[in-house]
Protein backbone atom coordinates (compact mmCIF):
# COMPACT_ATOMS: atom_id res chain seq x y z
CA UNK A 1 0.00 0.00 0.00
CA UNK A 2 1.99 3.51 -1.34
CA UNK A 3 1.57 6.27 1.10
CA UNK A 4 3.28 9.29 1.27
CA UNK A 5 5.50 10.87 3.97
CA UNK A 6 3.33 14.15 4.13
CA UNK A 7 -0.37 12.00 3.61
CA UNK A 8 -2.94 11.61 6.17
CA UNK A 9 -5.03 8.86 6.07
CA UNK A 10 -9.18 9.61 6.50
CA UNK A 11 -9.17 10.26 10.12
CA UNK A 12 -6.67 12.77 9.77
CA UNK A 13 -8.45 14.70 7.40
CA UNK A 14 -11.87 14.79 9.05
CA UNK A 15 -9.71 16.18 12.14
CA UNK A 16 -8.50 18.27 9.90
CA UNK A 17 -12.04 19.23 8.66
CA UNK A 18 -13.07 19.77 11.93
CA UNK A 19 -10.46 22.02 13.06
CA UNK A 20 -11.26 24.23 10.03
CA UNK A 21 -14.47 24.11 10.98
CA UNK A 22 -13.58 25.80 14.41
CA UNK A 23 -11.45 28.07 12.61
CA UNK A 24 -14.45 29.45 9.75
CA UNK A 25 -16.81 29.63 13.54
CA UNK A 26 -14.12 31.92 15.31
CA UNK A 27 -13.76 34.27 12.06
CA UNK A 28 -17.51 34.74 11.98
CA UNK A 29 -17.29 36.05 15.78
CA UNK A 30 -14.37 38.33 15.24
CA UNK A 31 -16.81 39.75 11.76
CA UNK A 32 -19.59 39.61 14.71
CA UNK A 33 -17.59 41.62 17.07
CA UNK A 34 -16.76 43.98 14.50
CA UNK A 35 -20.91 44.28 14.01
CA UNK A 36 -21.28 45.55 17.48
CA UNK A 37 -18.53 47.92 17.34
CA UNK A 38 -19.30 49.61 14.52
CA UNK A 39 -23.24 49.67 13.86
CA UNK A 40 -25.07 52.95 14.99
CA UNK A 41 -27.80 51.50 16.82
CA UNK A 42 -28.80 48.72 19.31
CA UNK A 43 -31.50 47.29 17.09
CA UNK A 44 -28.78 46.73 14.35
CA UNK A 45 -26.37 46.07 17.12
CA UNK A 46 -28.34 43.02 18.27
CA UNK A 47 -28.77 42.34 14.75
CA UNK A 48 -25.00 41.68 14.55
CA UNK A 49 -24.50 39.88 18.13
CA UNK A 50 -27.06 37.73 17.69
CA UNK A 51 -27.78 35.90 14.44
CA UNK A 52 -23.53 36.00 13.23
CA UNK A 53 -22.79 35.09 16.83
CA UNK A 54 -25.15 31.79 16.87
CA UNK A 55 -23.97 30.69 13.53
CA UNK A 56 -20.47 31.37 15.06
CA UNK A 57 -20.73 29.29 17.73
CA UNK A 58 -23.03 26.59 15.83
CA UNK A 59 -19.99 25.82 13.85
CA UNK A 60 -17.64 25.55 16.48
CA UNK A 61 -19.79 23.34 18.74
CA UNK A 62 -20.31 21.29 15.64
CA UNK A 63 -16.33 21.13 14.94
CA UNK A 64 -15.93 20.16 18.31
CA UNK A 65 -18.74 17.39 17.91
CA UNK A 66 -16.96 15.82 14.93
CA UNK A 67 -13.92 15.95 16.48
CA UNK A 68 -14.49 13.96 19.40
CA UNK A 69 -16.93 11.87 17.08
CA UNK A 70 -13.93 10.64 14.91
CA UNK A 71 -10.86 11.16 17.33
CA UNK A 72 -12.61 9.40 20.74
CA UNK A 73 -15.21 7.51 18.73
CA UNK A 74 -18.18 9.05 20.83
CA UNK A 75 -21.13 10.76 19.67
CA UNK A 76 -21.75 13.30 22.46
CA UNK A 77 -24.72 14.13 23.65
CA UNK A 78 -24.02 17.35 25.49
CA UNK A 79 -22.91 19.02 22.74
CA UNK A 80 -25.55 18.24 20.56
CA UNK A 81 -27.91 19.28 23.48
CA UNK A 82 -25.55 22.45 23.43
CA UNK A 83 -25.78 23.00 19.77
CA UNK A 84 -29.74 22.64 20.04
CA UNK A 85 -30.08 24.75 23.26
CA UNK A 86 -28.22 27.83 21.37
CA UNK A 87 -29.91 27.45 18.30
CA UNK A 88 -33.22 27.91 20.40
CA UNK A 89 -32.34 30.41 22.83
CA UNK A 90 -30.25 33.23 20.97
CA UNK A 91 -33.18 34.57 18.37
CA UNK A 92 -35.51 34.48 21.26
CA UNK A 93 -33.30 36.50 23.69
CA UNK A 94 -32.05 38.80 20.85
CA UNK A 95 -35.91 39.39 19.63
CA UNK A 96 -37.00 40.01 23.86
CA UNK A 97 -33.96 42.68 24.28
CA UNK A 98 -34.51 44.19 21.49
CA UNK A 99 -38.11 44.71 22.30
CA UNK A 100 -37.62 45.89 25.58
CA UNK A 101 -35.16 48.32 24.02
CA UNK A 102 -38.05 49.56 21.96
CA UNK A 103 -40.31 49.96 24.39
CA UNK A 104 -38.49 51.34 26.70
CA UNK A 105 -37.83 54.34 24.01
CA UNK A 106 -34.38 53.96 22.95
CA UNK A 107 -34.01 56.08 19.97
CA UNK A 108 -33.17 55.05 16.47
CA UNK A 109 -30.02 55.72 14.70
CA UNK A 110 -29.86 59.08 13.11
CA UNK A 111 -29.77 57.87 9.58
CA UNK A 112 -33.09 56.29 9.94
CA UNK A 113 -36.01 56.85 7.54
CA UNK A 114 -39.14 55.23 8.74
CA UNK A 115 -40.55 54.16 12.37
CA UNK A 116 -43.74 52.59 11.30
CA UNK A 117 -44.10 51.00 14.90
CA UNK A 118 -44.03 54.27 16.85
CA UNK A 119 -48.06 55.09 15.33
CA UNK A 120 -49.12 51.78 16.95
CA UNK A 121 -47.36 51.81 20.09
CA UNK A 122 -46.98 55.46 20.65
CA UNK A 123 -49.98 57.14 19.18
CA UNK A 124 -49.98 59.95 22.14
CA UNK A 125 -46.99 61.34 21.52
CA UNK A 126 -47.87 62.09 17.78
CA UNK A 127 -51.11 63.57 18.77
CA UNK A 128 -48.54 65.80 21.13
CA UNK A 129 -46.47 66.38 18.57
CA UNK A 130 -49.05 67.84 15.77
CA UNK A 131 -50.99 69.79 18.14
CA UNK B 1 -1.33 21.38 12.45
CA UNK B 2 -4.65 20.78 14.17
CA UNK B 3 -3.20 22.67 17.61
CA UNK B 4 -1.98 25.96 16.06
CA UNK B 5 -5.36 26.10 14.11
CA UNK B 6 -6.96 25.52 17.54
CA UNK B 7 -5.12 27.84 19.55
CA UNK B 8 -5.90 30.87 16.41
CA UNK B 9 -9.50 29.83 16.98
CA UNK B 10 -8.50 30.51 20.46
CA UNK B 11 -6.77 33.93 20.02
CA UNK B 12 -9.76 35.07 17.84
CA UNK B 13 -12.50 34.21 19.90
CA UNK B 14 -11.01 35.89 22.69
CA UNK B 15 -10.63 39.14 20.72
CA UNK B 16 -13.96 39.15 19.89
CA UNK B 17 -14.59 39.28 23.71
CA UNK B 18 -12.39 41.74 24.07
CA UNK B 19 -14.44 44.02 21.57
CA UNK B 20 -17.82 42.91 23.07
CA UNK B 21 -16.61 43.83 26.45
CA UNK B 22 -15.47 47.32 25.05
CA UNK B 23 -19.11 47.46 24.09
CA UNK B 24 -20.15 47.14 27.31
CA UNK B 25 -18.11 49.74 29.11
CA UNK B 26 -18.91 52.48 26.37
CA UNK B 27 -22.26 51.30 25.30
CA UNK B 28 -25.09 54.36 25.67
CA UNK B 29 -27.92 51.93 27.00
CA UNK B 30 -28.76 49.25 28.50
CA UNK B 31 -29.85 47.00 25.62
CA UNK B 32 -26.38 47.32 24.48
CA UNK B 33 -24.50 45.76 27.41
CA UNK B 34 -27.32 43.26 27.55
CA UNK B 35 -26.57 42.19 23.53
CA UNK B 36 -22.78 42.39 24.37
CA UNK B 37 -23.74 40.31 27.36
CA UNK B 38 -25.13 37.46 25.64
CA UNK B 39 -22.33 37.71 22.88
CA UNK B 40 -19.87 36.98 25.51
CA UNK B 41 -21.55 34.15 26.80
CA UNK B 42 -21.64 32.66 23.38
CA UNK B 43 -18.42 33.45 22.68
CA UNK B 44 -16.88 31.70 26.28
CA UNK B 45 -19.38 28.43 24.90
CA UNK B 46 -17.05 27.93 22.19
CA UNK B 47 -13.93 29.13 23.98
CA UNK B 48 -15.10 25.79 25.90
CA UNK B 49 -15.41 23.70 23.76
CA UNK B 50 -12.12 24.31 22.13
CA UNK B 51 -10.49 23.80 25.11
CA UNK B 52 -12.11 20.66 25.77
CA UNK B 53 -10.68 19.74 22.64
CA UNK B 54 -6.83 20.93 23.26
CA UNK B 55 -6.63 18.92 26.77
CA UNK B 56 -8.53 16.23 25.85
CA UNK B 57 -11.08 15.80 28.17
CA UNK B 58 -14.85 15.63 27.90
CA UNK B 59 -15.26 16.92 31.66
CA UNK B 60 -16.05 20.41 30.50
CA UNK B 61 -19.17 19.48 27.56
CA UNK B 62 -21.53 20.56 31.27
CA UNK B 63 -20.21 23.89 31.69
CA UNK B 64 -21.75 25.01 27.57
CA UNK B 65 -25.21 23.63 29.04
CA UNK B 66 -25.32 25.65 32.48
CA UNK B 67 -23.65 28.76 30.16
CA UNK B 68 -26.12 28.60 27.37
CA UNK B 69 -28.77 28.19 30.23
CA UNK B 70 -27.78 31.15 32.40
CA UNK B 71 -26.58 33.17 29.25
CA UNK B 72 -30.70 33.06 28.16
CA UNK B 73 -31.98 33.34 31.77
CA UNK B 74 -29.81 36.22 32.57
CA UNK B 75 -30.74 38.10 29.06
CA UNK B 76 -34.86 37.70 29.62
CA UNK B 77 -34.04 38.98 33.49
CA UNK B 78 -32.25 42.05 31.66
CA UNK B 79 -34.86 42.45 28.86
CA UNK B 80 -37.66 42.24 31.54
CA UNK B 81 -36.27 44.79 33.71
CA UNK B 82 -35.30 47.01 31.21
CA UNK B 83 -39.30 46.83 29.89
CA UNK B 84 -41.14 46.71 32.93
CA UNK B 85 -38.81 47.63 35.93
CA UNK B 86 -39.42 45.10 37.98
CA UNK B 87 -37.87 41.62 37.17
CA UNK B 88 -39.99 39.44 39.59
CA UNK B 89 -43.98 40.76 39.79
CA UNK B 90 -45.90 40.05 42.87
CA UNK B 91 -49.42 39.74 42.77
CA UNK B 92 -50.23 42.71 44.92
CA UNK B 93 -53.70 42.71 46.81
CA UNK B 94 -56.31 43.66 44.90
Amino acid sequence: MWRGELSLNGNQIIELVAALLILLGSIMSVISAFGIIRLPDVYTRSHAGTKSSTLAVLLSLLGAFVYFWIHDGIISVRILLGIFFVFLTAPVSGHLITRAAYRSKVPLADTSTEDALKEVLFPDEKIKANS
Amino acid sequence: MIEKILFTALALFAISILIALYRIIKGPTTPDRAVALDMIGVNLISIIAIVSIVLKTKAFLEAILILGILAFISTIAISKYVERGVIIERKSDN
